[in-house]
């Protein structure tokens, strides 16, 4: 089991690494570097930097050294928690993220609870009452979960919403509450514009999840021991509760520690349809401006989360299953 | 450690084979067997119709959309949809159909100006009208479209799925939109599935380190968030590439992702088939590695790979979308269902006038059908269980 751990976290050091390469080179794949952006932002406002500055600066960043000094600098940054500055906004990027990554934290921690609750009730419906009305309606409404994007779900409940009530159901804060200092009523006026994003954000993941549970379900309801614990007398609602969904939530548990991260990734684009005040506006915002060190960090940041996530699923499966163990 | 969600079968009718009888089945061949299978899944074989409609509605976009994607027509901006009515403007049923004349009207408060039915003008539809010229296939010049108002609308354009900001037709941009929206999942499809066999092939026939590095680095893929993956990649695509440049860049950035779980199935038939008796048997007959691969291994799968294929379509589709609709993936003047959705961007426009997530609607129904006929590709793949 250690030797698994220890493997493991050897695997996850070596995919980080990796990761960070890859972020650098996301960072360095626009034309130019980021200091004849910079020039040229500084040019289309009218101002001017003479040739000295600008060399002094790209000195000062390190851009003459050779790539490898460069990637050395930034991920050395990195490790303290110095992503680099931010153009568009003139600040250094991680006062930008931290706010809007615990925002998209808490978007993505309310759809995994709402996923979950939904899914695993909805699964082992399915299938211990297979073919029954309510198992065809549910892999009906899964099949079009998957196949609608997130993004139009997004759109067609704000317009219901905006029809309906004729308001503007998009941001997680009314805009009294938007620079207000925490309060209680602040949480409440959270939790009332939760649940949009989190209905949109979850709908893919809990139609994934019903068809695995209901698979997996299916999958153990026949083995012999189901057979037997019914025999012995056990009430069926016991039974099927006590056995046969331990095991087959082993998928929920392989997926324990990256839904998270892949709810953020999911999430992105809801956000910026829904205006959230998450990761996922200034991701796009960095993008479609070419702000490299913003974007960069928020990559990184992102896979880091998925590969901790994994290995955190790893071990906690090889924890419940022996079975994997061995592999 | 990854459990796929399995979009399970449940549709599979509980007694398969019911009516064909028991002495067609011992002697059916596999393909039979397959096609008998596939049959029974009656939303799968729903699902290849409506696909087949779609692709010839893409392929014949010229003819079908009575206008060119990019003519417009000021002074038909928003244009809710028209309705397709049989009586004319008695109110008399006519027997062929046609539509009613619009009034334009200024709301004084906000100026914006709305458009009313007019019941007391009906103009008939007209087949195989001409029109504007275009070119079917992309060779053949002509100007003969499917439908269209004829002269007695005195120029009023016949929108039926509704007009956009520029009063351009909601029908005649999603047919053409189509085109790409449809064929990128198929070319981005294709190129996963040439690296996803030569380099799933190679790690399962080989083994060894070869497999060890191509699986590290399969790993290392699926390890990063695919959306901001993609979406950095493309942000990275040169802002001058041509149209047509752009496409294939997307395409290929969607395939580097893509091609991972096909490497992966690939390898792992290539493992379990290693073993099997027949290609031992055909190694013993002397055959070389390549006819062993070529002849007696890939023809065992190709079903499930198939399949497997058709499901990854709709991901693809929706990829694509996605990043248009960010303004990421094909900018206009392209047209795809995501560039078009980019326009019901804002909620009030889109309160306002709701047709424009009509290709949202193409979306959701391309991809649920690509979904329905994998699931049933993948039942009858697996032709003699149950």
């Amino acid at each position: 089991m250690f030797q698994f751990i220890v493997r493991r976290i050897l695997i996850a050091l070596v995919t980080i690494f990796a990761i960070s390469i890859m972020s650098f080179v996301i960072i360095q794949l626009p034309p130019g570097d980021f200091l004849t952006s910079y020039v040229a932002s500084l040019a289309s406002q009218g101002d001017s930097v003479s040739e000295q500055v600008v060399q002094a600066m790209r000195e000062n960043y390190g851009l003459d050294q050779p790539i490898y000094v460069q990637y050395l600098k930034w991920i050395g940054g990195v490790v303290q928690g110095d992503f680099g500055r931010s153009l568009e906004w003139g600040v250094p990027v991680a006062d930008l993220i931290w706010d809007r990554l615990a925002m998209s934290l808490m978007v993505g921690l309310s759809s995994v609870l709402f996923v979950w609750s939904l899914a695993i009730p909805i699964g082992v419906y399915s299938a211990t009452n297979q073919y029954s009305l309510i198992d065809y309606i549910s892999t009906f409404l899964g099949f079009l979960g998957l196949a609608i994007p997130n993004f139009m779900l997004a759109l067609v409940l704000m317009w219901i919403a905006f029809s309906a009530f004729g308001q503007d159901v998009g941001g997680l804060f009314s805009p009294e509450f938007q620079d207000a200092p925490w309060s209680f009523e602040k949480f409440i006026n959270l939790l009332s514009h939760l649940w949009i994003p989190m209905i949109v954000v979850g709908t893919a993941g809990t139609a994934g999840l019903i068809r695995t549970m209901r698979a997996n379900m299916l999958d153990e309801i026949n083995q012999p021991y189901v057979e037997t614990a019914r025999a012995k007398g056990l009430s069926e609602r016991r039974n099927i509760w006590k056995y046969p969904v331990r095991v087959a939530l082993n998928p929920f548990i392989s997926t324990v520690g990256y839904a998270l991260p892949s709810l953020i990734g999911g999430e992105i684009i809801v956000a910026v349809v829904l205006n959230l005040p998450t990761i996922g506006p200034i991701l796009l915002r960095g993008l479609l401006s070419q702000d490299m060190f913003l974007a960069g960090a928020i990559v990184l940041l992102l896979s880091v989360l998925t590969v901790l996530g994994t290995l955190l699923s790893d071990i906690l499966l090889a924890l419940l299953d022996p079975r994997i163990r061995m592999e | 450690m990854t459990t796929a969600n399995t979009p399970a079968n449940a549709h599979n009718l509980p007694d398969p084979m019911e009516e064909i009888d028991e002495g067609a089945i011992s002697i059916a061949s596999p393909r039979q067997l397959m096609w008998w299978k596939f049959r029974k899944h009656r939303i799968a074989v729903i699902s290849v119709i409506v696909l087949i409609g779609m692709y010839l509605l893409a392929l014949f976009a010229g003819f079908v959309s009575p206008y060119d994607p990019n003519t417009f027509n000021a002074s038909y901006k928003y244009v809710p949809p028209m309705a397709i009515t049989f009586l004319d403007g008695e109110g008399n049923f006519t027997g062929r159909p046609g539509v009613n004349g619009l009034i334009q009207e200024r709301d004084p408060e906000t100026l914006r100006i709305t458009y009313q039915t007019d019941y007391t003008q009906w103009y008939p539809i007209h087949f195989f009208v001409e029109g504007e010229p275009y070119k079917l296939f992309g060779f053949f010049n002509t100007n003969v479209h499917l439908f269209g108002l004829g002269e007695e609308a005195n120029g009023m354009p016949f929108f039926w799925l509704g007009s956009d900001r520029l009063g351009r037709d909601m029908f005649s941009r999603i047919t053409y939109g189509s085109q790409v929206s449809l064929s990128i999942g198929l070319v981005s499809v294709f190129l996963s599935l040439a690296l996803g066999i030569v380099l799933g092939g190679i790690s399962g026939y080989y083994g060894g380190w070869v497999d060890n590095v191509i699986q590290r680095v399969i790993e290392f893929i699926r390890s990063i968030p695919s959306l901001p993956l993609w979406m950095a990649l493309s942000a990275a695509l040169p802002p001058e590439l041509s149209q047509e440049a752009r496409y294939f860049g997307i395409t290929i950035i969607l395939s580097v992702i893509g091609w991972t779980s096909l490497g992966r199935q690939v390898r792992g038939r290539f493992l379990a088939l290693r073993t099997e008796d027949f290609v031992l048997s055909a190694r013993l007959s002397g055959a070389s590695d390549w006819r062993i691969i070529v002849r007696h291994m890939v023809p065992s799968f190709t079903s499930h790979i198939i399949a497997s294929l058709t499901l990854s379509i709709p991901g693809i589709i929706l990829a694509e979308t996605s990043l248009s609709f960010l303004g990421l993936g094909l900018r206009q003047p392209a047209i795809s269902w995501g560039v078009l959705l980019q326009e019901a961007q804002n909620i009030r426009t889109v309160a306002l006038s709701p047709w424009l997530l009509l290709p949202g609607l193409a979306v959701v129904l391309a991809v649920l059908a690509f979904n329905f006929l994998g699931d049933g590709l993948r039942d009858a793949a697996d032709p003699f269980s149950r």
